[in-house]
């Protein structure tokens, strides 16, 4: 099934998508926000630049898009898989709660804030490049990952990444001695066996937009957890 | 001990020429004031751990104990009250922020109890409810604006989704870790019973409540607990949180201690973990991204919800209310500085927020200013404390009250204000399975459902005093109102006359 997206309002084309069936294509795409909100058993390719809050709530659904996407892609997703083959905006993946997220390129700032788990319902971020500012900012659980690849000079995230952190890991692939991290976060080289935790995810990103996921290993990764899950216990005197 | 040492704010009386050792003080004090001392076969209190929430003298079978305030008092002095010179020696000992539960207890003015409410006399005279039928029936949601027509001019009557209310008042959003199963389980079937609706709050909705969903609110905050795709569908309307009137600027924490059991499961966080609501949502910093939040669950739910936005009232409510009428929002709740809260700091809780009798006469003036009031629908609470508070809330403008601290008083509350603590032995602020099992829902419910029958019943008979049989009627008619004792610029904000005028 082919929607051509030209004109229609988000309203419109989220009607158009839960009419059809299973497999979607959406061309001409011109930032229509709010695609495929809440969707789950349909698979969904984009192409053009989906608008904001792409995949809000997804519950299932798989979405492709051919090139870039903008803010908030996956705001809190439950399920399901988002792949974007280029740059996102900003706050994506924010308190996301369950499935993959993949971007082969950058993500703007605050990048997978407030992501939770539960048990085994781990979502897991996977960034190809470099992480704007507020990386993993109240990461309270889950799975974020960030490769660098065409990074060149530039420092795998920018300012305070993992602020308020409290659960969760973040793996940065390099050593990341030019970033600086709160003090409240422990930052320290994976291990083997922790790496054998994302080899699936590294693979998946390599299956997906191409790469040596061996080679990709070859590089040391930092691996960022909090030093406590409860940051504000000692704040306080009852009053 | 020393300079550490605060004298207990409370005394346990006991009786004991009553007495008879029974020990259910004992056992029902979940804060270990009373023991049997076994050497003299005596009871006795250690009164430097009690909070005053009366569960021991309210079980007591021979009445042998009162709670009393403490007379041993520092010397008197209005500048430096009690409280304020403990308060102090409580942070020197500590370093810690001052954390306290429930509503602002300072004596700030209350514009309730300012106001005064009409009643017909000769012309126009009363009418009289148990004989005339009167309507207390609420719809909340976005109204048309205008009347239209399709080509074969048949009337379209399709409008934006409502909400039904038999009557202005719902249950505001309490979390269920805030407080227990059974206070859940009581408000959503009261709710259920009244045709009124309550709120989850911020944490989720535990599986076993999904079926009262046609009168639950689902509250989306900024830590996004328990949100997803069923959740959202499971409710009757949506509520986006972005303030609390006890502590406006401030988000949510709740303790790694109360996330067990079935409190982090329906968190969907591990046990164990803080859960913590950031003040701010990170994706919105102004009312175009408060848009696109509003419409990214519109999307998710097919627009057959209404979107409520829950603020605080603060200084430039009217403003903000303003914005949130233009980012497709379907109902504004607005929460003022006496609401309640199962844990705030103390100094936010007593010093930031405004009435909320103020902020709401000045946010239906404004959006009435601007042509926007039916836009919108408008929730007010922050200390409605009875049906007298409710009329008066809808004749400044508002649509629906909000209560919480009311009901939780109907569940067994005595507002002893340490819910912090998880200690509450009433069973309604603790996730202690023997401590919530003393709240019987079954019991639990019929006394909200007896509450608000009694409210509906007064409110009509305002109702009827006032000549007035449908509570639309009644809404923003605020020449049913009068001021006493209050200044020009305060009757001016209200939009009342002075009483006698």
């Amino acid at each position: 099934m082919i929607i051509d997206a030209k004109g229609l309002d988000h309203r419109t084309l989220n009607e158009k998508i839960r009419e059809s069936n299973d497999s979607i294509t959406i061309n001409g795409c011109c930032g229509q926000r709010f695609i495929a909100a809440g969707m789950s058993d349909c698979i969904i390719r984009v192409n053009g630049i989906p608008g904001n809050a792409l995949g809000a709530y997804l519950n299932g659904a798989e979405i492709t898009v051919g090139s870039n996407a903008q803010d908030a892609v996956g705001d809190t997703m439950n399920e399901g898989l988002i792949v974007i083959h280029g740059n996102i905006g900003d706050a994506a993946g924010y308190a996301m709660r369950g499935g993959r997220l993949f971007v082969k390129g950058n993500a703007g700032y605050r990048a997978g804030i407030h992501m939770k788990e539960y048990k085994n319902k781990i979502p897991v971020m996977v960034i190809g490049g470099v992480a704007g500012s507020f990386l993993g900012e109240y990461q309270a659980g889950g799975i974020i990952i960030v490769l660098g690849l065409n990074a060149k000079e530039k420092p795998l995230t920018g300012n305070f990444p993992c602020t308020g952190m409290h659960g969760g890991k973040v793996f940065l692939r390099g050593n990341c001695e030019n970033i600086r991290f709160p003090d409240q976060i422990s930052a320290k080289i994976a291990t083997d066996e922790e790496l054998e935790e994302i080899s699936e995810y590294i693979k998946e990103y390599c299956f997906l937009f191409g790469g040596d996921p061996n080679d990709m290993m070859k590089t040391p990764f930092t691996l960022l957890t909090p030093d406590s899950k409860n940051p504000y216990k000692q704040m306080y005197v009852a009053n | 001990m020393g300079v550490e040492f605060i004298y207990p704010e409370f005394e346990v009386i006991r009786n004991e020429n009553r007495c008879i050792a029974c020990r259910v003080c004992e056992r029902q004090c979940a804060n270990e004031v009373h023991f049997f001392n076994t050497e003299h076969s005596v009871m006795v209190s250690d009164e430097s751990k009690c909070v005053n929430c009366q569960r021991c003298v309210s079980l007591c079978p021979t009445r042998a104990l009162k709670i009393v305030k403490s007379d041993c008092t520092l010397r008197e002095n209005s500048n430096w009250e009690n409280d304020t010179i403990k308060e102090i020696y409580k942070q020197a000992n500590s370093g810690g922020v001052l954390l306290s539960s429930m509503g602002n207890p300072r004596p700030m003015p209350v514009y309730w109890d300012k106001i005064l409410i009409n009643a017909s006399q000769v012309t126009n005279p009363p009418l009289d409810p148990p004989r005339e039928p009167m309507e207390t029936r609420v719809f909340l949601g976005r109204k048309p604006e205008k009347i239209e027509r399709d080509e074969t001019d048949k009337l379209k009557c399709e409008i934006p989704p409502q909400i039904e209310l038999s009557m202005p008042v719902m249950f505001s959003a309490m979390s269920y870790g805030s407080i227990s199963y059974n206070a859940h389980a009581s408000l959503a079937r009261a709710a259920t019973e009244i045709g009124i609706l309550y709120n989850t709050g911020e944490g989720g909705l535990h599986e076993d409540f999904y079926r009262y969903g046609k009168n639950t609110v689902v509250q989306v905050a900024s830590g996004r607990f328990g949100v997803y795709k069923d959740y959202l569908e499971a409710g009757a309307a949506i509520e986006i949180k972005m303030g609390q009137g006890a502590k406006p600027g401030i988000g949510g924490h709740l303790p790694g201690a109360k996330i067990i059991g079935d409190v982090s499961k329906t968190r969907m966080i591990p046990e164990g973990s803080d859960a913590i609501s950031p003040a701010p949502h990170h994706d919105i910093y102004s009312i175009e991204d408060l848009r696109q939040l509003v419409f990214s669950l519109k999307e998710a739910t097919e627009y057959k919800k209404p979107i409520m936005v829950k603020v605080a009232a603060v200084h430039n409510i009217a403003a903000i209310a303003s914005g949130i009428a233009r980012s497709g929002a379907d109902i504004i709740a607005i929460d003022g500085f006496r609401g309640g809260t199962g844990a705030a700091p103390t100094r936010i809780r007593d010093n930031v927020g405004i009435p909320i009798e103020l902020a709401l006469a000045a946010v239906d003036q404004r959006l009435r200013d601007e042509g926007i009031r039916n836009n919108i629908s408008l929730v007010i609470g922050g200390s409605v404390r009875s049906s007298a508070d409710v009329v008066k809330a809808i004749a400044l403008g508002a649509d629906a009250c909000y209560i919480a601290t009311a009901a939780l008083l109907a569940l067994g509350c005595h507002l002893c204000r340490t819910c912090q603590s998880g200690k509450c032995n009433w069973g309604i602020a603790t996730q202690n399975p023997e401590l919530v099992k003393r709240l019987n829902p079954d019991i639990g419910s019929k006394r909200l459902v007896n509450l608000m029958n009694a409210w509906r019943h007064e409110i009509k008979e305002f109702m009827g005093g006032m000549g007035i049989n449908s509570i639309e009627a009644l809404r923003g008619n605020r020449l049913m109102l009068r001021g006493i004792g209050m200044t020009e610029k305060e009757l001016e904000i209200l939009g009342i006359s002075h009483a006698g005028e």
